[in-house]
């Protein structure tokens, strides 16, 4: 048995001086898998296993480590009106106490990362980026903003992710008033005593809190919601198959600088404010194209494919049609728990996408069918109220 | 009975004078996680010691199962193609993979007997 590749190690960062959450020595005392990512030395599983770790986020809740992720604060009168300026997206009628999903832009119409945005009154916004792009998002907040808005990142912040049909239950006894939170709502909670930022968001496709914490009582909050029976521990490997079945869109896969989020078919999260017919159109980083690409049509995009048979299609393998024409490839691809099926997202020439053309994945020079289907493989499973 | 053991984490046991079963010990197992698919050889497949002979994918990752042995495969687990988490739960078992009909015995003697397995292992 030899390992050929694995999809957790494409995004290793090599670090001598490796980066350690709040929750690194729970971590380890539950027994975890810990593998570098994003400079961070995180659980990728623990001894559930990636599979009945992800069965249980599905069944019951999970707990996620999230805290190597970045959180910042916006503060200042203008600060929705500065971050407008960054992001195709509705920041200014943002209303207190709800979240929004929004995209860093470049000159070019790329992604430079995703974030969510909630506005937690006070003047002020929160913001959560992704691991892997933070150092380089504080940056270009500070640059571009900074003069605008104070820009504050919150190192001694910690954040986890509660996730599951059973988290709503699990938080609601902590927390009463939990229960009137809809999806993508924020409310400051007391929980055990402790002062927490809670989203109804998540990443798993599943109901669920994003909840925020500080350093010095995160550990106390875990222990918390861990003394629950329905809540386990769940790693990285999980959370990557829980949102690859949910459909959503991972930076450096689906999303990356040299393709706008039209190209990402995420036209969904470009505001109907900032589109050529809104009124406050464009005034963010790459407009024009992506305006244009909003009517015009784009050359490819991101669609979900189900692969005949068992065998996963892994990223970056090669999407032919019949004539083996070169048509696309796989963004993220891996097997799907819940699905018990091989699940993919891959980037095809826009005209496949209708699934009216015979495809196929080339894995290990052989040839496998691959089906285009609406995503996502699971139905999300959110709390609207 | 014997078992040996190669260090790419498989278990070789000699059934019959020429005969042997391979499959991925504990050990790999468990360094695998929860194994998803598994493509097999072919009955009748000529191999070579050092060959890929099988794919072995869990969850997130891709491997290779390494020919321990040379010869030819004279049995697959068919079972293995519709659930290959038979070599996670009883990979010493019921999850076995192929079974090989030695063209060179003194291969054997190049693999790792339990105790060494168990410290090459350790390290």
């Amino acid at each position: 048995m030899r390992l050929v590749s694995n999809n957790i190690g494409q995004e290793m960062i090599e670090t001598i001086n490796e980066f350690t959450t709040v929750f690194h020595q729970m971590h380890v005392n539950a027994g975890a898998k810990m593998v570098s990512f994003a400079g961070y030395d995180m659980p990728v599983s623990y001894p559930l296993g990636v599979k009945k770790e992800h069965i249980h986020t599905r069944e019951k809740a999970g707990l996620f480590d999230v805290s190597h992720m970045g959180q910042v604060k916006l503060i200042g009168a203008n600060a929705k009106k500065a971050l407008e300026s960054l992001v195709p997206v509705d920041i200014i009628d943002l209303p207190l106490m709800k979240q929004r999903y929004a995209l860093f832009t470049n000159n070019n119409g790329g992604v430079l990362d995703d974030l969510m945005v909630t506005n937690i009154g006070n003047d002020s916004l929160l913001l959560v980026v992704n691991a892997g792009c933070k150092q380089a998002d504080f940056a270009h907040l500070q640059n571009s903003i900074g003069n605008e808005c104070e820009v504050k990142v919150l190192v001694d912040y910690a954040l986890l992710a509660l996730q599951g049909p059973q988290a709503g239950e699990v938080l609601a006894a902590l927390a009463p008033e939990s229960r009137e939170m809809t999806f993508m709502t924020a409310k400051t909670l007391i929980v055990d005593g402790i002062e927490c930022l809670v989203t109804r968001s998540g990443y798993s496709g599943e109901d669920g809190f994003e909840i925020s914490v500080h350093n010095n009582q995160a550990q106390q909050l875990a222990q918390c919601f861990l003394a629950y029976e329905a809540v386990e521990w769940i790693g990285l490997g999980a959370r990557d198959s829980l949102r690859l079945e949910a459909g959503l869109s991972l930076y450096g896969h689906e999303l990356d600088a040299e393709h706008t989020p039209v190209e990402s078919s995420l036209v969904w999260a470009l505001s109907k404010t900032r589109r050529s017919d809104g009124i406050r159109a464009g005034g963010y980083p790459g407009a024009d194209v992506i305006m244009d690409q909003i009517v015009n049509g784009v050359p490819q995009k991101i669609v979900g494919l189900q692969p005949q048979g068992r065998a996963p299609v892994r990223d970056g393998v090669m999407i032919v049609d019949e004539q083996d024409n070169n048509v696309g490839k796989v963004t993220s691809g891996g097997f799907g728990p819940t699905t018990g099926k091989p699940i993919v997202m891959a980037r095809i020439h826009s005209e496949l996408s209708s699934g009216t053309k015979k495809l196929f994945a080339i894995v290990r020079d052989k040839k496998i069918v691959v089906e285009v289907v609406k995503l996502p493989f699971v139905k999300q499973n959110y709390y609207r109220g | 009975m014997t078992i040996k053991y190669s260090e790419d984490h498989e278990w070789v046991e000699l059934t019959a004078d020429d005969l042997v079963t391979v499959g991925i010990t504990e050990f790999a197992q468990e360094q695998l996680g929860d194994l998803v698919f598994i493509e097999l050889p072919e009955v009748g497949d000529e191999i070579s010691l050092g060959d890929n002979i099988c794919v072995i994918e869990s969850v997130k990752a891709a491997s290779d199962l390494i020919a321990p042995v040379s010869g030819e495969v004279v049995e697959v687990n068919e079972r293995l193609n519709d659930e290959p988490e038979l070599a996670s739960e009883d990979p010493t078992g019921e999850g076995w993979f192929v079974k090989i009909k030695l063209s060179d015995a003194s291969e054997l003697d190049d693999l790792m007997d339990e105790a060494a397995y168990q410290e090459f292992s350790e390290e």
